[in-house]
């Protein structure tokens, strides 16, 4: 079991700049054997700790995107209908039983994300995105899944974990998760990244970025979130914008203004967050970080 | 370095009974802790060291908490007790339940004996046909039968307490039955097979017969989900009493459903109102619905809704339910802004104005003339009938 220093060190060395209390979370999930529970407003990163816990334990990351209607099948395995019945064709004539069995195999088995994460030879990281999103039936079948780590095929049998997964779930809160599943994992609100951690995550992402940039930029951010947008940018839309300003020469942003006004769809996504950000708000804000 | 090495045999029983107590605080103040968060609380603490509690927090932060708003009263909570005021703590925590009670009692005896005059004012102008009257003042038909009667009373004339909380019990059946119906549908439209047969084999005829491609079918997705938003101002609280616990009973187990309090500002009640027993919900509003002051803030209401919860709250098959006279102290252009963003997200904007079972009311206030604009069914809602005659509007949704 990995510390939480070193789980500190380790993410920072993927690109991920955590703070202690979530290097902590990521350390328990391994000593408590517990799925950890990540919320917080979209853009923030959360999908990005999953990645990053990849790169931590060298693993592979396997992702189920959760939406609406999602069930079993899409989840967790299906059979591969047009082969099956491809094959039912081509053994016409032969013992029926026999062809039942054999298109009931391994062979014609699709393995989706759950199921794969059961089967890696090496414990991958499972990351079960936007469960709000999924229905209460799916996520009370997640649960069972989640603590039986196995799975039964009525044709197959029952197929047990070879290895264990490390699960990350996200939520935006779009709907209310049950307590059964809040009491099963671990915990942990992620926000939105303060100056010096937004600074240090340009720092780490864009090598090319100098060092007074990145928190003229990060300090800029921290101002404009403030600013009543209806969408409210993410860390995402920082590394893209700090991308376009390196990308364009842009020093200081209080010498090209010219310049990171141009650069602002790349943070404001809707026509009514750039009406609101006038050439003068604009302006204010880029005096007030220079 | 002997914290280090610590295991659970080291943790002395009075580290235990301190723990113990811990927890038992977090519960009191609604943290989900059971029996296997105690164990690997234990386990946490006896590999922080037991000499410095703070070095276990953000690992029993993880742990204990489920949702956002218990990890924001963590620290605090944390703190308060590992500091050493423990007994303090629990104190405070039975005590105010003990006051709300009171507090609740005494607001609910007060709301009876105000029963004639909730101070509405009356400048209802020009006498037009006003929406259906059905619902006569006095209440009392010929052959009716009491509860019959009843739901066609004005919450507003009830005066006597019994009958007033006969209505109470009338609205929260209601809102069973009305949930119970709403949901089976949704249920119904579930059903059937994810193989679209017909359709398969009538694509499989280009394959001369072999189903190629297989055509599913999708359930029907998203609920019906109802968001209620109720103005608590003084003038309406007759109608909010009844129509709360119509709330309740709607969104009790049924979770595809939001409420709000709004006067001057607004305040998320879902978690009061999924209280089972519907007196203790109605207590724990009246704590929720301290601070009520100065006039009705619709408008702002209305933005602080858009801007923090309906993203949350709000899909495309919510119906928004607005239950408010319309008296706004703000400036009417913040309504109607706020109204057109709120109705661009959702399916419907359903207002119910109790007003509007008057003979002869008009929306003449400025608030509610900037507010119809868009709101999809404006309705009264001031009897028990008028709250029934929404569920079949809400069952098109």
């Amino acid at each position: 079991m990995l510390d939480r220093q070193t789980i500190a060190n380790r993410l920072a060395a993927v690109g991920y700049v955590a703070d202690g209390a979530l290097a902590t979370a990521l350390a328990l999930m391994d000593m408590l054997n517990r799925p950890l529970l990540l919320e917080g407003e979209a853009g923030v990163g959360k999908t990005e700790v999953a990645k990053a816990l990849a790169g931590v334990h060298q693993t592979r990351l396997i992702r189920l995107q959760c939406h609406e209607g999602l069930d079993r099948s899409d989840a967790l395995y299906e059979w591969n209908y047009q082969r099956q019945l491809l094959a039912i064709k081509a053994r016409e004539g032969l013992d029926a039983e026999e062809t039942e069995e054999h298109v009931f195999s391994e062979k014609y088995l699709m393995e989706r994300p759950l199921l794969a994460a059961i089967r890696q030879p090496v414990a991958p990281v499972l990351l079960i995105d936007e469960i709000d999103r999924a229905d209460e039936a799916f996520e009370a079948f997640l649960l069972e899944i989640l603590s039986d780590f196995q799975v039964t095929i009525p044709e197959l049998g029952t197929i047990r974990a070879t290895t264990i997964p490390r699960v990350i779930l996200t939520s935006n809160g779009t709907r209310e998760l049950s307590d059964a599943l809040r009491r099963r994992c671990l915990y942990h609100a992620l926000d939105f990244p303060d100056v010096d951690r937004e600074a240090r995550i340009l720092l780490a992402r864009l090598p090319g970025i100098d060092t007074g940039l990145a928190l003229q930029v990060a300090r800029l951010m921290e101002r404009i979130r403030k600013e009543e947008l209806s969408k409210i940018p993410g860390v995402a839309e920082t590394l893209d914008w700090a991308a376009a300003l390196v990308g364009l020469g842009v020093g200081r942003l209080d010498a090209d203004r010219e310049a990171v006004y141009e650069t602002l769809s790349c943070v404001l996504k809707t026509r009514e967050d750039r009406a609101r950000l006038t050439r003068e708000v604009a302006d204010r804000l880029i005096g007030k970080v220079a | 370095m002997a914290a280090r090495l610590a295991t659970r045999d080291d943790i002395g029983p009075a580290v235990r009974r301190r723990l113990a107590g811990f927890l038992r605080t977090l519960r009191d103040n609604g943290y989900p802790v059971g029996l296997a968060e105690s164990r690997d609380a234990l386990r946490i603490l006896a590999e922080a060291g037991m000499d410095r509690p703070a070095a276990a927090r953000p690992a029993l932060r993880a742990l204990l908490c489920g949702r956002r708003s218990d990890w924001d009263r963590f620290d605090a909570l944390f703190d308060a007790f590992w500091a050493g005021a423990r007994v303090k703590t629990r104190v405070a925590v039975s005590g105010q339940a003990a006051q709300v009670s009171q507090r609740t009692i005494k607001s609910l005896a007060d709301a009876r004996s105000a029963g004639g005059a909730p101070g509405l004012p009356t400048d209802l102008e020009r006498g037009r046909d006003g929406p259906e009257t059905e619902a006569h003042p006095s209440g009392r038909r010929e052959g009716a039968s009491r509860q019959e009667s009843l739901a066609r009373t004005d919450f507003r004339k009830i005066a006597d307490p019994e009958a007033l909380a006969e209505a109470h019990a009338l609205a929260e059946r209601l809102a069973r039955r009305m949930r119970v119906r709403l949901t089976r549908r949704d249920k119904a439209a579930r059903r059937g097979p994810r193989l679209d047969l017909r359709r398969t084999i009538r694509a499989s005829l280009a394959t001369g017969g072999t189903p190629l491609a297989l055509v599913h079918r999708r359930p029907r997705t998203k609920p019906l989900r109802l968001v209620v938003l109720v103005d608590a101002s003084g003038s309406m609280s007759l109608y909010t009493a009844v129509f709360l616990r119509f709330v309740h009973g709607v969104l009790d187990h049924f979770r595809e459903a939001e409420a709000f309090l709004f006067h001057t500002r607004l305040v998320h009640v879902s978690d009061a109102l999924k209280e089972k027993d519907a007196g203790r919900a109605l207590d724990r509003l009246g704590l929720m619905a301290e601070g009520v002051g100065g006039g009705t803030r619709i408008g702002e209401s209305l933005a602080a809704f858009n801007r923090y919860h309906a993203a949350r709250v709000v899909h495309s098959r919510t119906c928004v339910m607005i239950l408010s006279d319309g008296y706004d102290t703000g400036a009417p252009e913040i309504l109607g802004a706020e109204m057109a963003a709120l109705g661009r997200r959702c399916r419907r904007i359903v207002w119910l104005n109790p007003l509007l079972g008057w003979e002869g009311y008009e929306p003449s206030a400025r608030g509610m003339a900037a507010a119809l604009p868009h709101v999809d069914l404006f309705a009264p809602a001031h009897t028990i009938e008028s709250l029934m005659a929404l569920e079949p509007y809400l069952a098109r949704i």
